[in-house]
Order: C-alpha cells, then sequence, then structure tokens
C-alpha cells in the first residue's frame, strides 16, 4: 500500500475522482431503480458489492422490476460479463505480482479502471493507477446506491446530467494513447462497427463481446507477408 | 430478487475476472499473443465506447447523447484536461436535453 501511494500521481488522483463522481450519479440511480422495483435494502447493497459491474445490475434489476424471470436475467448479466476474461488477460500483470493483491485486484476489474491503467502503460504507474481508480469506484458507486436507495424518487434521472455521455467520452479520452497506433485505430474501428451492426440483433452487452472480431483487421502487412 | 440470484450473478462474475488473471499468470506470452491481447482490450473497449454513446436497449440512443460524447472527444483529442471532458460531454448533452433534443 505504501508502495502505491509513493507511485500515485496526483494528476491520476484527480482523474480518477471525476470518474468517481460520474459514478457515483449512476450508482444513485441504480439505489433509486432498486427502491422502486422493492428489491430489500440489504440485497440490493449485496449486489452493488459483490458484483460491481453497473450493466449487468441495471439489467437484473429491470427485469425485477418488470416481473420477469430472475435467472434468466443472471445468465443475461454474466453473458454481458464474459468481457472480463479478455481484460484480465490483457492486463492481469499489472494488477499485482502475489496472488493475495490479485485475488483482491481482481474484484477492481471494470471497464474504466482497465481504460484509466492502460492509458497510462504497464509500469509502476500503470499499477498505481488501476488501484485508485478501482478503489475509489467501488467506495463512490456503493455509497452512490446506498445515498440513492434512501432518495428514492427524489433522486433526479441521470440522463438530467447527461452521465451517460460522460462515460463513452471519458473511455475515448483513455483510449487516445492506445489508438495512435495504426493497428489499433483499425482494430478499433472495426470493432466499433461490428458492435453496432450486430446491437439490434443481440441481446445487451453480447454486440461488444462482438466487437472482438474488430481483431480480425489486426493484421500488419509484416505478417501477410 | 434473491440471495441466489445475487450469489450467482456475483460470484459468476468475479470468477470470470479471475479466470484471465490466472490464464495470463499460467502461460508465457510471446510477443505477438502480447500484441493481440493488447489490441483485444481495445477492441472491447472501443465497441463499448461505440455502442454506448449511439445506442440506447437495441435501438438509436438520440442526439444529445452522441452530441456531447463528440465535444468530449474533440476536447480529448486536443489534450484538454480529462476532468474538463468528463464535464464539457456531460454539459453538453444535459444542455441539449434542456433544450429539447432528445
Amino acid at each position: 500500500m505504501r508502495s502505491l501511494t509513493r507511485t500515485l500521481h496526483a494528476d491520476d488522483l484527480r482523474d480518477a475522482l471525476a470518474l468517481a463522481a460520474a459514478i457515483a450519479v449512476v450508482g444513485a440511480s441504480f439505489g433509486a431503480l432498486a427502491g422502486t422495483a422493492g428489491v430489500p435494502f440489504v440485497l440490493m447493497i449485496a449486489l452493488s458489492v459483490v458484483v460491481f459491474a453497473g450493466a449487468s445490475q441495471f439489467l437484473v434489476v429491470a427485469v425485477v422490476a418488470a416481473g420477469g424471470n430472475v435467472f434468466a436475467a443472471v445468465a443475461a448479466g454474466l453473458l454481458m460479463n464474459a468481457r472480463h476474461v479478455p481484460f484480465g488477460l490483457a492486463i492481469g500483470d499489472t494488477i499485482a505480482d502475489r496472488w493475495p493483491a490479485r485475488l483482491l485486484g481482481a474484484h477492481l476489474l471494470i471497464d474504466e479502471s482497465v481504460a484509466f491503467s492502460r492509458a497510462r502503460g504497464s509500469g509502476p504507474r500503470g499499477r498505481a493507477a488501476y488501484w485508485t481508480c478501482g478503489i475509489l469506484l467501488f467506495v463512490f458507486w456503493n455509497v452512490g446506491a446506498i445515498v440513492g436507495r434512501l432518495a428514492g424518487s427524489a433522486i433526479p434521472d441521470p440522463a438530467a446530467f447527461g452521465v451517460d455521455a460522460a462515460f463513452p467520452a471519458a473511455l475515448l479520452a483513455m483510449l487516445l494513447p492506445a489508438l495512435r497506433r495504426a493497428d489499433a485505430r483499425r482494430v478499433g474501428l472495426t470493432a466499433a462497427v461490428v458492435a453496432l451492426a450486430a446491437t439490434p440483433f443481440l441481446p445487451a452487452g453480447v454486440p461488444v463481446i462482438v466487437g472482438l472480431l474488430g481483431l480480425l483487421a489486426a493484421r500488419t502487412a509484416r505478417e501477410e507477408s | 430478487m434473491s440471495w441466489a440470484a445475487v450469489l450467482t450473478l456475483g460470484v459468476g462474475t468475479y470468477l470470470l475476472r479471475l479466470v484471465g488473471i490466472v490464464l495470463r499468470d499460467r502461460m508465457t506470452v510471446p510477443e505477438r499473443v502480447e500484441r493481440y491481447l493488447d489490441l483485444a482490450a481495445t477492441a472491447l473497449l472501443v465497441a463499448l465506447v461505440a455502442t454506448a454513446t449511439l445506442t440506447e436497449g437495441g435501438g438509436f440512443a438520440g442526439w444529445a447523447r452522441p452530441a456531447g460524447v463528440l465535444v468530449g472527444a474533440v476536447a480529448a483529442w486536443r489534450r484538454v484536461p480529462f476532468v474538463l471532458v468528463v464535464v464539457l460531454a456531460a454539459a453538453t448533452t444535459a444542455g441539449l436535453r434542456i433544450l429539447g433534443v432528445p
């Protein structure tokens, strides 16, 4: 932990706090929705703490609210969260060197912490960034959910604050260093086109995984010859 | 909603997070594979940005959100500080919605 604070840049902490503030707003809307859906308070907190994957949590609670089959929703949520496997493959080394820390760090593996860390390389700064972003977002997400649950209908729609635009913009900003490479731009563009084309036909979260087909554009001229 | 549902989703998601990290630890990754693993993360994140920007529930998300993301993207490209990128994107979308843009 001491090494973490030593390698942490003030800029990185500030940037992670900006993300955390935005995620708290989304967490509050999740808490409000869980209240409306009649999910018991303790269950809602357990869901938020144990799952810590926003989109799949919203999916399950929305199905509960609509009176649908919870286990079908859980299966859909797990399918949605399958993207964490390639994320772990990509930055598993960055998280920690030793297993106790890795087991803890695995739970902080989310889209934002992956993008945040990768934008800062795979060295000590990338590692400190991963933990900082992961811990802050975990805390703010859960506190946001509790506040939202307590405030209930007093919570305005997060769409009014434009947070739904803040997250893609933030992810894109964090991807810019990676997209300086031509092969990454080709892969990214292909992934985006494939995922968008698949969206009307596939369940939520699956088009993103289909975006892995973007790797077909990874071949370099050197490999082809 | 039951404890069984919460624990199934929670434990399942944790295992999905862990499996990639374990696999990565178990194998010696040649440089070419390393490049593909890195590109896979890029592919997923860009696909996530694209779908989160333009789609909502399988359809078009409306104009306010992509406009906000575009403003944020231009700001990021112009090397505006990250905090401002987030604020500009959100403010643009929020402002357009106040003006009645869906």
